[in-house]
């Protein structure tokens, strides 16, 4: 080993297992001389150098949601190291070597709770058997601090022990014992963001900012309409325009089907690269296109509200699910409540606008990205452009946001494309007005609803006739409801119908997806129900939570929501409203104008219950005052100061959506170009405080990306009808003529 | 056409079109990455620079109109990254994606060199600009007390925006 670094090398098996060994590599190259430093090796999570130095691998993709940060904290505690002394970085997709590389669904806190530690644990075991071998005392005497292992008064550091753990088997992940959470020094302990030095002082970390020799930039043109073809361009002008490099048509085939693929794959369109992307962009403003539009210009936002009228009045296409008999018990019920809610189609809109940077040579292609779903891109890209799995590498790179626009992957595939055909290594970078008119939308949809109270106040029957998109028993990507949406299993008798419209945009899934517009509405209607049984809100929604119906198992719906078995927990949810009910305090006298509105949702495994207390002037303009949050997330808030970043801005983001974005269609093309008509909350406009309370549970963590957005909506929405009498029950509040204050 | 500026105390000559954004200047010719491309049209702030100290959108700032001025940079805030904002910055843990905050700790190191002592009606009136797509608002506002907290009780810094603003 003598004149070689040598790293103790720790991987999770797919199965769960975990393979311990070593690696090693040249001096020259340890010491940072001669040849550049190769990128870090991806086989593995832990090196640990003889120095003692030790650096975490982080193998999911970081967009914001903090996991580069989490994933390396849940290794280091069990393998009892020193935050501050671990040297963090970010792992190549590999699906070899590492499960599960992606961010969605909040699930990163699910998913790695246990072999992230598990890698911890079975390293620090080793260097524990490693320690008492040298030693020659028994294992069960030695202990582990900082990085060391201790026996009586001596002790051996990681680093010295690193050659010698490199010969040792693998142990068994089952024989590996947790720490007692009361010795965390890590988990639970606040932790800056790793990646936050660079971003203060303007490192080029972000995918934006990938440079690689001899990269040129590109744009791709495209038709508004999704499909639009090219007929007649003047490409041949564009290259001899100052700074192009290339410019060519892309011509695909037809995506005929009238519901969308999720990923309809590379489209049509006329790529453009140059020295600069200015140059590239300036070009682009001199196409003259002439373009087959297709069948998709037909639509319009306008048609679509038209529609959804239209199909409302007529029996519903079919049942999503009936339990009892709603339609004959809400002829009986003492008090019927009806009413209709709608939301629009949203774009995500992340800061750094969709960019991938792409090089292909000799039958490869190389990829930097910042995806969300590194694995589908992947394929996509092997399919598109017929590689096979070792002609593709692609390295992870930090994203300005996801919020779910980087699940997709069509970015990825333009530049690889593009990088192809040209020969040439690209970076495709999109403007904000192709990320705004090419995006996969949140789907808007229709919501009629109609509840029967019986003489106490109790809902006794429940009916939706869900208007989304899609075709016969097909719904657009994220436009479904399941048959266990709450409050199904808390009613006797629950009936849930769809009616289907064409569409002809691509959609997809956004932060919280169903439950970011669904809890608006179920949360407004039961509001509503409360009121109309003439009983406080909070007890109104305990008394429902009181009310599940035994049953058999259901698979949990998509997105770990609904109400159906085993999915919601009443008793948790009931938890959560308690605490912010006391927390808010909860029915103390407000001035007039000012009233507190609260909610509750269960999605991505996680409950929140939320109260906003805002005042409303006479000409509607809403001041949010404050927001209190109760959580229940399982048994550990894993990195404190992240957990309540995220849980604050998600609320935020969900404010966004609740004020004032709207995308609509006319002639099948998106009419919103950039944030100035898809309005997103600003300082001024974001609540002043959000209070966020935690209720430590026995479960296993969870994640918390996404489940704080859907309640906020409701939340300040019911706070407003408290306050003002007008019930809103369509998004967003501006088109009722509300504004912030 | 060659352009003259003045960057992060350096001088710089680029060749460029007399259009071209400072931004793209910047980041494509200058390879300063740190000022980043949100929304072309002055409505998210990612990509503010100081132009003669004052907090400007490099993307609508045409190269020609910058030329022979004084530009910083977030690369040019602190030779160590020191800056009372920046220092804030992290021990408030601010950022989640982080690309706004580049923009945002510009403009509130712009603020804090001419209102040393901010209201939040002042951050309100320097930030309100500048959008953070996570919404990290409540920890801009306590970070920008805490850097003007900061830059209060240290000595005055070193090739600050308030350096910048004093030769103006």
């Amino acid at each position: 080993m003598i004149g070689r670094r040598s790293f103790l090398k720790v991987s999770a098996l797919a199965a769960g297992g975990v393979l311990i060994g070593l690696q090693t590599e040249p001096e020259a190259k340890a010491q940072g001389r001669g040849a550049p430093a190769a990128p870090p090796d991806p086989h593995v999570y832990i090196k640990v150098a003889p120095d003692g130095a030790i650096t975490i691998m982080a193998k999911n993709p970081e967009v914001g949601q903090g996991i580069k940060t989490m994933l390396p904290m849940l290794i280091a505690e069990e393998l009892d190291v020193d935050w501050k002394s671990v040297k963090i970085e970010q792992t190549d997709f590999n699906d070899k070597l590492y499960a599960l590389q992606n961010a969605g669904g909040s699930t990163g806190t699910p998913n790695n709770w246990i072999p992230m530690r598990q890698v911890g644990a079975a390293a620090r075991a080793m260097f524990i058997t490693a320690a008492a071998d040298t030693w020659k005392v028994p294992e069960a005497e030695c202990t582990t601090a900082s990085g060391r292992v201790l026996h009586n008064g001596q002790s051996l550091g990681y680093g010295e022990l690193a050659a010698k753990v490199a010969t040792l088997p693998a142990p068994n992940p089952a024989s590996l014992k947790f720490k007692d959470p009361k010795d965390y020094k890590i988990i639970g302990v606040s932790q800056p963001g790793v990646d936050v030095p660079a971003i203060v002082t303007g490192k080029p970390i972000f995918n934006i900012d990938v440079t690689v020799p001899g990269m040129v930039y590109a744009v791709f043109e495209k038709c508004g309409v999704f499909g639009g073809k090219v007929v007649t361009s003047n490409v041949d002008e564009i290259k001899k325009l100052p700074g192009i490099k290339d410019a060519f048509v892309i011509d695909r085939p037809d995506v005929t089907d009238v519901v969308l693929p999720g990923e309809p794959g590379l489209e049509n369109g006329i790529a453009i690269l140059a020295d600069t992307w200015w140059h590239a962009q300036s070009a682009r403003k001199q196409l003259k296109v002439t373009w087959n539009e297709g069948p998709r210009a037909q639509y319009s936002s306008v048609a679509y509200a038209q529609k959804a009228e239209e199909l409302s009045k007529q029996p519903p296409q079919r049942p999503i699910r009936t339990d009892g008999d709603a339609e004959g018990t809400l002829k009986n019920a003492a008090k019927v409540v009806e009413a209709a809610y709608s939301y629009p189609f949203i774009s995500h809109a992340p800061l750094e606008p969709q960019n991938c940077t792409a090089h292909f040579k000799d039958g490869k292609v190389e990829i930097w990205t910042n995806s969300q779903t590194p694995a589908n891109g992947r394929r996509m890209v092997m399919q598109t452009l017929g590689l096979k799995d070792d002609e593709i590498t692609v390295h992870m790179v930090r994203g300005g946001g996801g919020f779910g626009r980087r699940l997709n992957n069509d970015y990825m595939v333009e530049a690889a494309f593009i990088s192809k055909q040209s020969g040439m290594p690209v970076k495709l970078l999109w403007s904000r007005e192709d990320d705004f008119t090419h995006d996969y939308y949140r789907p808007g949809g229709f919501q009629y609803l109609k509840a029967g109270l019986d003489p106490s106040g109790k809902i006794i029957a429940w009916r939706n006739h869900f208007i989304s998109y899609g075709e016969g028993e097909r719904f657009v990507a994220s436009g479904a409801m399941g048959p266990t949406e709450f409050p199904q299993r808390f009613i006797p008798n629950y009936s849930l119908y769809t009616s289907v419209m064409p569409l002809g945009i691509r959609t997809g899934a956004l932060r919280a997806p169903s439950s970011n517009a669904f809890a608006f509405v179920i949360q407004s209607f039961i509001d509503e129900l409360a009121h109309a049984a003439g009983k406080d809100p909070v007890e109104f929604r305990l008394a429902l939570l009181d009310s599940a119906i035994p049953v058999a198992a259901e698979p949990a719906a998509a997105g770990g929501r609904g109400g159906g078995a085993p999915g919601m927990d009443p008793e948790r949810m009931k938890g959560v409203t308690k605490l912010v009910a006391e927390k808010s305090g909860w029915g103390k006298t407000l001035p007039k104008g000012t009233a507190m509105g609260v909610a509750f949702h269960f999605s991505h495994r996680g409950y929140f219950a939320e109260v906003a207390e805002v005042t409303v002037s006479p000409a509607n303009k809403v001041k949010i005052n404050k927001i209190w949050v109760a959580a229940d997330v399982g048994s550990h808030i894993i990195n404190p100061s992240a957990a309540d970043n995220i849980v604050q801005g998600g609320i935020i983001d969900g404010l966004s959506e609740m004020m004032n974005q709207e995308i609509t269609i006319e002639k099948g093309r998106v009419v919103q170009t950039n944030y100035d008509k898809h309005g997103m909350v600003r300082l001024v406009q974001a609540p002043p405080v959000i209070e966020v309370h935690y209720l430590k549970s026995t479960n296993p963590p969870t994640g918390l990306g996404e489940p704080a957005l859907p309640p906020a909506l409701p939340a300040v929405s019911n706070a407003i009808f408290t306050a003002t009498g007008k019930r809103v029950r369509q998004l967003p509040l501006s088109k009722s003529g509300f504004s912030w204050a | 056409m060659a352009y003259k500026l003045t960057v992060n105390g350096q001088p710089a000559t680029v060749d460029a079109p007399a259009d071209m954004p400072l931004l793209w200047v910047l980041r494509d010719i200058l390879k300063l990455q740190g000022t980043k491309y949100g929304c072309g049209i002055g409505q998210c702030g990612a990509c503010t620079v100081h132009l003669n100290g004052k907090p400007t959108r490099s993307c609508l700032t045409p190269v020609s109109t910058a030329a022979n001025q004084t530009v910083m940079t977030i690369e040019g805030l602190s030779p160590d990254g020191k800056h009372p904002v920046q220092v804030a910055w992290e021990e408030i843990d601010v950022p989640q994606c982080g690309y706004c905050q580049a923009g945002q700790i510009m403009a509130a190191a712009a603020l804090i060199a001419k209102t040393p002592k901010p209201t939040d009606k002042d951050i309100d009136g320097a930030m309100n600009g500048n959008l953070c797509r996570c919404g990290t608002y409540l920890r801009i506002r306590a970070a920008v007390h805490k850097a003007a907290d900061l830059a209060a009780t240290k000595a005055p810094h070193k090739s600050t925006g308030a350096a910048v603003l004093e030769e103006v």
